[in-house]
């Protein structure tokens, strides 16, 4: 019980990277390694501000602000200096290595005995693990819905566009450089909000908290896309929630098989590999029908 | 008809390939053209001509060498693709190039509306204006009408082009270019699509430039005919002229030009 419990609360804390990496990744169609780089970026800044005596919330909207500002760079790159995406956010990331060390004045920073987003006495009343389930449900609920929202206005419907054909975005005059830095923003802003929450939840940030979270956000999105197949835009983002609790599932369900935390980052691979290449596996075992396009995308309603 | 001052003129223009190297070749050389407000212009010319360039320098997608380009006197040379978005809407060749394949043909026309406008975080009201799009779209009689919420890439080639097309005018554009629109089609979906597009550019005056390599269309449609050859106009006719203009005619400048 206290596994499902658990599952779920990381799960929806956690799937705040998955909807971030759903904007650039399904939707703009390209993966931005940033993430690697902001994550841990979010987590120094919040941990910072609040060992600085700063309140939890503006620490968490301070790494907002960061991760976003890690995304503008990214995406100046990308766009005007015209380096390939995979190496514009490489590049970031690495950046952001030295960054997070220069915020943090070292490795690691302890919240022990810190006021943090989950230190409250109505939180603190709850069973264990139920105060992350609360405040995850919360969060994802709040970032999912302006999200929704968001993608419904005509800037949005740009957006979309600009991912979808952006030829034909151009001859419309949409301006698909400053969609793209739009994009970028808000999605390495919420990673590195993620990365806030998740240091809080866990007590500490760390540089090397970044390592791998690509590989965890597009777990969540391909496991959402792979168990749930063709949905709406709308219906996909909720998916992806529920792909990373079920990744986290699937996570605690092999570490109580006996694998240590120190094979996360290869069971993470390893799992991330199997849901890709589900749909040629079921293809080759004749199984075509049960797994849908998952793959393919269907970036709009 | 108001034929004072051109919509559009090319003076003297020059457009490279492989600019700035030993191989640099003129692709328009020295072209001169006005453009007038309610001209329908249809373009034929053997391949290599410049057809395509003239259009991409026009939409701001090839630069301009030498020469000028200028939209009602002023010059738009230095104009980004988007800005000229304001004024000129285009339908390409590939059915694909037009539309976006993972939205609606609702979602698609919502888009072309608020070509080159500023888009905010309004919302986007698709219910509102479903009845419009229902009938703009039932009026290319294809079937169109009935997939308003279906996504574009399951569209066949004839309906993704016919939404092109909506999507270029449902905005009215000073400028409409039409780059061979109807090259990828069938005969019969392709007759059908050039009579559509035929109504529409006549009922709303529209101006426009069309690329074509059917002759037959060429001579049948629009009030003016230009044949390009090694990146100049080497026949401009207009109205009667037109009119009296064979299909022979242009065969026998063709093998003139090559």
């Amino acid at each position: 019980m206290s596994m499902i419990v658990s599952s779920i609360g990381q799960g929806l804390l956690w799937a705040v990277l998955g909807v971030a990496l759903f904007l650039t990744f399904r939707i703009l169609n390209f993966p931005d390694m940033t993430v690697e780089g902001t994550f841990p970026l979010g987590a120094a800044t919040a941990v910072t501000a609040i060992s600085h005596g700063l309140s939890p919330l503006i620490a968490t909207f301070l790494a907002f602000l960061a991760g976003g500002f890690a995304g503008l760079i990214t995406g100046l790159l990308y766009t005007k200096g015209k380096i390939p995406i995979l190496l514009a956010g490489i590049l970031v990331m690495t950046a952001c290595l030295s960054i997070n060390l220069r915020i943090m004045g070292g490795a690691n920073i302890s919240l022990l005995g810190k006021q943090t987003v989950f230190s409250n006495h109505f939180l603190e009343s709850l069973p264990k693990y139920f105060d992350s389930v609360f405040i995850g449900f919360i969060i994802i609920s709040i970032i999912t819905i302006l999200l929704v929202l968001f993608l419904q206005t005509e800037l949005g419907q740009a957006f979309i566009a600009t991912g979808d054909n952006p030829v034909m975005a151009r001859s419309l005059g949409i301006n698909t450089d400053n969609m793209t830095i739009m994009g970028l923003m808000v999605s390495n802003g919420l990673i590195g909000m993620g990365g806030a929450f998740i240091a809080q939840s866990n007590g500490y940030a760390d540089v090397n908290m970044g390592i791998g979270i690509i590989v965890i956000a597009l777990a969540s999105i391909i496991i959402g896309e792979v168990v749930f197949g063709e949905l709406t835009l709308n219906q996909r983002l909720i998916a992806v929630t529920l792909g990373s609790i079920l990744y986290r599932f699937v996570l605690l369900t092999v570490l109580q098989l006996g694998f240590s935390t120190n094979d996360l980052n290869l069971l993470s691979a390893l799992i991330l590999a199997i849901c890709l290449m589900l749909p040629k596996l079921s293809a080759l075992l004749g199984l075509d029908h049960v797994i849908q396009k998952g793959g393919a995308g269907n970036g709009a309603k | 008809m108001a034929q004072n001052d051109p919509l559009l003129s090319l003076k003297n223009a020059v457009v490279y390939v492989n600019q700035n190297t030993s191989s640099q070749t003129a692709i328009l050389n020295q072209l001169n053209l006005d453009i007038f407000e309610g001209d329908f212009i249809t373009v034929v010319g053997p391949n290599g001509a410049g057809k395509s360039t003239l259009f991409n320098t026009i939409a701001g997608s090839k630069i301009l060498g030498k020469g000028q380009l200028l939209h009602r006197g002023r010059s738009i040379a230095k104009e980004s693709i988007i800005k000229r978005a304001q004024f000129l809407s285009r339908v390409f060749q590939d059915p694909k190039m037009g539309t976006a394949p993972r939205m609606t043909v609702a979602e698609n026309l919502n888009l072309a509306a608020k070509r080159g406008t500023q888009r905010n975080l309004k919302l986007r009201k698709l219910k509102q204006k479903r009845s419009y799009f229902k009938e703009i779209a039932a009026s290319m009689n294809n079937g169109l009408s009935n997939k308003l919420d279906v996504a574009t890439e399951s569209l066949s080639g004839g309906q993704r082009q016919a939404l092109s097309f909506l999507m270029a005018i449902i905005k009215r554009p000073e400028l409409l270019l039409l780059d061979e629109h109807t090259a990828a089609l069938d005969p019969k979906t392709s007759a059908q699509l050039m009579i559509q597009t035929n109504k529409n550019i006549t009922e709303q005056k529209l101006t426009c430039l069309m690329i074509t390599h059917h002759l037959d269309d060429a001579l049948k449609y629009g009030n003016r005919l230009l044949v390009l050859g090694k990146g100049q106009i080497v026949l401009d006719v207009r109205d009667e002229q037109k009119k009296s203009l064979t299909k022979e005619n242009i065969l026998e400048l063709f093998d003139k030009i090559s």
